[in-house]
């Protein structure tokens, strides 16, 4: 992962980036592929933006180098740099109008007035602001802003393309419609984007690949599906979607699985992972929607993971319903997530519909749901 | 303001430079200080050292008394120590007077002029765009013994052999309440805009707020909008008392003997009696009373915010 | 009716009649000015413009007024210059001492004009053995309204976001580019004003012109010697007249300029 290869389009290598006695960002080091859509995502102040800023020039790395394109960057400032940024305020020129914003960065380049005329033209209609190009910037709701921040951005032809949280201001309906946008816009230019946000089904709705950072590390780079469904560590499953963690202590390792002790005697088994070794302690994994909820009366089916538990509470959310079970003193509950196929009112006999309060169930998920997690 | 933008340059590094970016920023500042340290601490370093010496004829001589401070104290120095007293009081009153006069004009620009409040900025600031020298001429020529008010008196019969008056008004000019009204008039831009600022940036919800949970417009002011105009006040306040202390020209133009004030006698021992280590001293005392003047002022405020916050 | 209602209440009376109080002095001096007595009282004896006409051939007046002039526009331009970098400084980089340089560059604002004017003088003449000429003056000057147009200048620069300068070098902008494309006029209404309060507050001080002018006379200088004798009375209103006429024009000039540059665009850029 470390070693630039030749279709990377940026490399990082051991960056750094320290404030005082604060390392905002702790030796990241991964390649962004050419034409790929890349995120990076983690709470705020998980030093995403900072690394962003790193790669745009707009702060300097106290150690490390990043490469663009093969060519290593060192303290080159932002003008010098092929890269091009969606500030998170937008930041479009007050001073200016609509088409003036967007030729603001091709006046840099040896191009005549024509063709700035025509790129900005171009520009426009690309990004549906037709007829907007003399308008004054006060005047544009928030997703024109956007979009002109884009345009201004994409005109000057950057083989990176950076994004600071860009739909962060908008509204929800305007946020998902700008998504759909923006993937249908980075397709077709085939531009690399790097993508910050904090919201992590945005990330995983545009992305090629993520990288999950906490606390100025990098924890897990990876597709969507594999960060959901294959989390490399806690902190990683615990920020992408809901996750319930069991501990406990490996009994044993045989044919692939691992047989995890979770106290009072239930053992469950889980795909162990490289490190898995017996004795030492473990967490199991499990995705609320991945487990079913059974009656105390059914007998658990062989091949499944089952454990014993009381419903705590429940609530219905139209779609599915959540319940939070506890199953042994002194753990958190697990929390299951149902989906609600089936009519509330109707039989139940595959599911149980909403428990009440105290009654007995099986908690049951397919041994290969699980993710076993050493760290 | 200080926080804020601290917090905004921490994340700012000038990426081509190698040396801490802060350099620069202190190359930029670094002329204005020059001129500061140069035209204002070395100056008043130099005062405070000549206010230990002595004068002999023309010259300066550099023997380290303690003789001007302790005139202050003797029975000579009793004019001394009216003046700095009365420059004192008279500003306190102006300043009283402009901020009390102030405040309502401030409040009506911030709540009542709903469209065109730079409109009514604008026809305040007015009148302080013609030169501060007339201003103060103007209330010579209102008050004289010549002037507006006596001759018009004089016009309309009020004054004069058959009016109310046999003699103009003398009582109207050249005495410490001239002075006061004057100081009130010139000074009151200063004081309405950063009373006005205060009481603008003032979020309305908190007066619909105070209002839901029950003040009557009274109590609301006195709770609520008062207290958070006090910045603006303040300011306000020490921006009319500082300067005018030390006033000059209105003293000069409209005070008349009985209304000189501790500037002009200040400005004598350079001009008339020559006898600068006196005029430096007289300074640096002028200088401590007025800190000392703000610093009770402030205490008394901070005193007065703390309690206020324990209710 | 509606209006007189809205308008007709304790608050708004004593508004009105405090602006009165603001106008009515003011507005005497050009009302004088045109009055062909020689004193200045009541009642108006008549129309002329013998005062207006008197100030051309002042020549005493002409100096004084044309030693101001130069005395503004030197001083405005240096303390603008001076405040725009400090302004910058101030608001752009993360300075050891911040607070200490900040109240050091405002100490000058609450330092009575006597004290700067006299310890001036001290070192300037006991002790340095400087001539006394407008350039001192205008040091002075400097010395007091750099703290005005630094404050002008970072209550703009504090109110623009700072990644627009940001955007700019990411669109290719060298350093001084970017200053001259996008801080330069977004800050421009900033400089206005800066350069107007500065001459402004240098054409109109007296005490330190007072101590420090020489034998250069400025115009405050020249009028408060022109208020001792009466016979010279009519031609300081007329003056006084003309400078407030021209000062609202400049300031009506300035907010408009001032307008224009918060919505207008500039196409000069491209």
């Amino acid at each position: 992962m470390a070693a630039a290869n030749t279709n990377s389009m940026i490399s990082l290598r051991a960056v750094t980036k320290r404030f005082g006695n604060f390392t905002a960002v702790d030796a990241a080091t991964f390649d962004i592929a050419a034409g790929e859509f890349f995120s990076l995502l983690g709470p705020s102040g998980c030093g995403k933006t900072t690394l962003l800023r790193m790669i745009g020039g707009f702060e300097r790395q106290s150690t490390g180098e990043i490469l663009i394109d093969g060519e290593p960057m060192g303290t080159r400032a932002p003008n010098q740099r092929p890269t091009n940024m969606v500030f998170q305020s937008y930041a479009i020129f007050p001073h200016l109008d609509v088409a003036e914003n967007i030729a603001y960065g091709l006046a840099n380049r040896p191009v005549d007035k024509a063709t700035i005329a025509r790129k900005v033209a171009a520009a426009l209609e690309m990004m549906r602001l037709d007829g907007l190009g003399n308008r004054r910037t006060n005047q544009l709701s928030g997703g024109q802003r956007q979009r002109v921040a884009l345009a201004r951005a994409i005109v000057c032809e950057p083989k990176v393309l950076l994004l600071d949280e860009p739909l962060g201001a908008l509204d929800k309906k305007l946020r998902e419609e700008m998504q759909i946008e923006l993937r249908q816009l980075q397709k077709s230019l085939g531009i690399t984007f790097i993508f910050v946000t904090h919201d992590q089904e945005e990330a995983l709705s545009l992305s090629d690949r993520i990288a999950v950072m906490a606390r100025g590390k990098v924890l897990q780079i990876d597709t969507a599906t594999a960060l959901y469904e294959h989390p490399n560590c806690r902190e990683v499953a615990g920020f992408i979607g809901n996750m319930n963690f069991l501990e406990g202590r490996i009994a044993g390792v045989e044919g692939g699985l691992a047989a995890i002790e979770i106290g009072d005697g239930q053992v469950v088994k889980v795909p162990a992972n490289g490190q898995a070794a017996a004795g030492g302690n473990a967490i199991l994994a499990i995705r609320p929607e991945k487990i079913d909820a059974h009656g105390s009366a059914t007998a658990p089916q062989p091949g499944t993971n089952a454990i014993r538990a009381r419903a705590r509470a429940s609530s219905y959310l139209g779609d599915r319903s959540l319940i939070l079970a506890d199953w042994r003193n002194g753990a958190a509950p697990v929390s299951v997530s149902l989906q609600n196929r089936k009519s509330l009112s109707g039989d139940g006999s595959s599911g149980i519909g909403i428990p009440g309060p105290d009654s007995e169930l099986w908690l049951t998920w397919p041994v290969e749901a699980g993710v076993l997690l050493t760290s | 303001m200080t926080a804020i933008s601290e917090a905004a340059s921490d994340q700012y590094d000038q990426p081509a430079t190698r040396r801490p970016e802060w350099v620069d920023g202190l190359w930029l500042i670094a002329p204005t200080l020059a001129i500061v340290v140069g035209m204002m601490l070395v100056p008043l370093l130099a005062i405070i050292i000549v206010s230990f010496w002595t004068q002999t004829g023309f010259d300066l001589e550099a023997t380290w008394t303690l003789e001007n401070y302790a005139l202050l104290f003797q029975p000579e120095g009793k004019l001394y120590r009216i003046l700095i007293v009365k420059s004192l009081w008279v500003s306190l009153v102006a300043t009283t007077a402009v901020v009390v006069l102030a405040y309502p004009m401030a409040y009506f620009m911030a709540f009542r002029i709903q469209r065109g409040k730079l409109i009514w900025i604008i026809l305040l600031t007015v009148p302080f765009w013609t030169s501060y020298l007339l201003r103060v001429f103007a209330w010579k020529v209102i008050l004289g013994f010549n002037g507006v008010i006596n001759s018009g008196l004089k016009a309309v019969g009020i004054i004069g052999p058959d009016g109310l008056f046999e003699k103009p008004l003398e009582f109207l000019l050249y005495n410490p309440a001239s002075v006061t009204i004057t100081l009130a008039h010139a000074w009151a831009a200063y004081a309405v805009l950063p009373i006005y600022v205060s009481l603008e940036k003032i979020d309305r919800s908190y007066l619909e707020a105070a209002t839901d949970l029950g003040d009557s417009k009274w109590k609301r002011f006195w709770r609520v909008t008062f207290p958070l105009s006090l910045p603006g006040t303040i300011a306000a306040i020490l921006l009319v008392f500082i300067p005018t202390v030390g006033d000059y020209i209105t003293p000069t133009l409209v005070g008349g003997p009985s209304g000189i004030m501790i500037g002009n006698s200040i400005a004598n021992q350079f001009i008339k009696s020559n006898n600068a280590p006196l005029g430096a001293a007289l300074s640096c005392v002028m200088m401590l009373a007025i800190t000392v003047a703000v610093c009770l002022f402030l205490m008394a405020i901070g005193k007065k915010r703390l309690k206020g916050a324990d209710i | 009716m509606q209006f007189l209602r809205r308008h007709l209440n304790p608050l708004s009376f004593f508004a009105v009649s405090y602006l009165l109080f603001l106008y009515v002095p003011v507005l005497l001096l050009p009302l004088f000015s045109f009055n062909d007595d020689i004193y200045v009282r009541l009642p108006l004896t008549g129309f002329t413009l013998q005062w207006y006409k008197n100030l051309m051939n002042n020549t005493s007046l002409l100096s004084a007024l044309w030693s101001s002039v130069q005395v503004g526009i030197g001083v405005s331009l240096v303390s603008t210059l001076l405040g725009l970098m400090a302004a910058r400084a101030m608001t752009r980089y993360r300075l050891p001492g911040r607070r200490g340089i900040y109240g050091l560059i405002l100490l000058p604002l609450v330092i009575p004009y006597m004290v700067i004017g006299v310890s001036t003088l001290v070192i300037l003449r006991r002790m340095l053995d400087v001539d006394l000429t407008l350039w001192t003056v205008g040091a002075s000057h400097v010395l007091i309204t750099v703290p005005l147009s630094m404050l002008v200048l970072m209550a703009r620069m504090e109110g623009f976001d700072r990644s627009l300068e940001e955007a700019s070098r990411d669109l290719g902008d060298s350093a001084w580019k970017s200053f001259r494309r996008v801080t330069l006029p977004l800050v421009m209404p900033g400089i206005v004003s800066s350069f107007l309060l500065c001459f402004i507050t240098s054409f109109d001080e007296y005490l330190l012109a007072f101590f420090l002018a020489g034998s250069d006379a400025t115009l405050p200088i020249f009028i408060f010697s022109s208020l001792r004798f009466p016979n010279k009375i009519p031609d300081v209103l007329a003056l006084g007249s003309l400078i407030l006429m021209v000062s609202i024009v400049l300031v009506v000039f300035a907010e408009w300029l001032r307008r224009r540059g918060v919505s207008g665009s500039d196409s000069s850029v491209i």
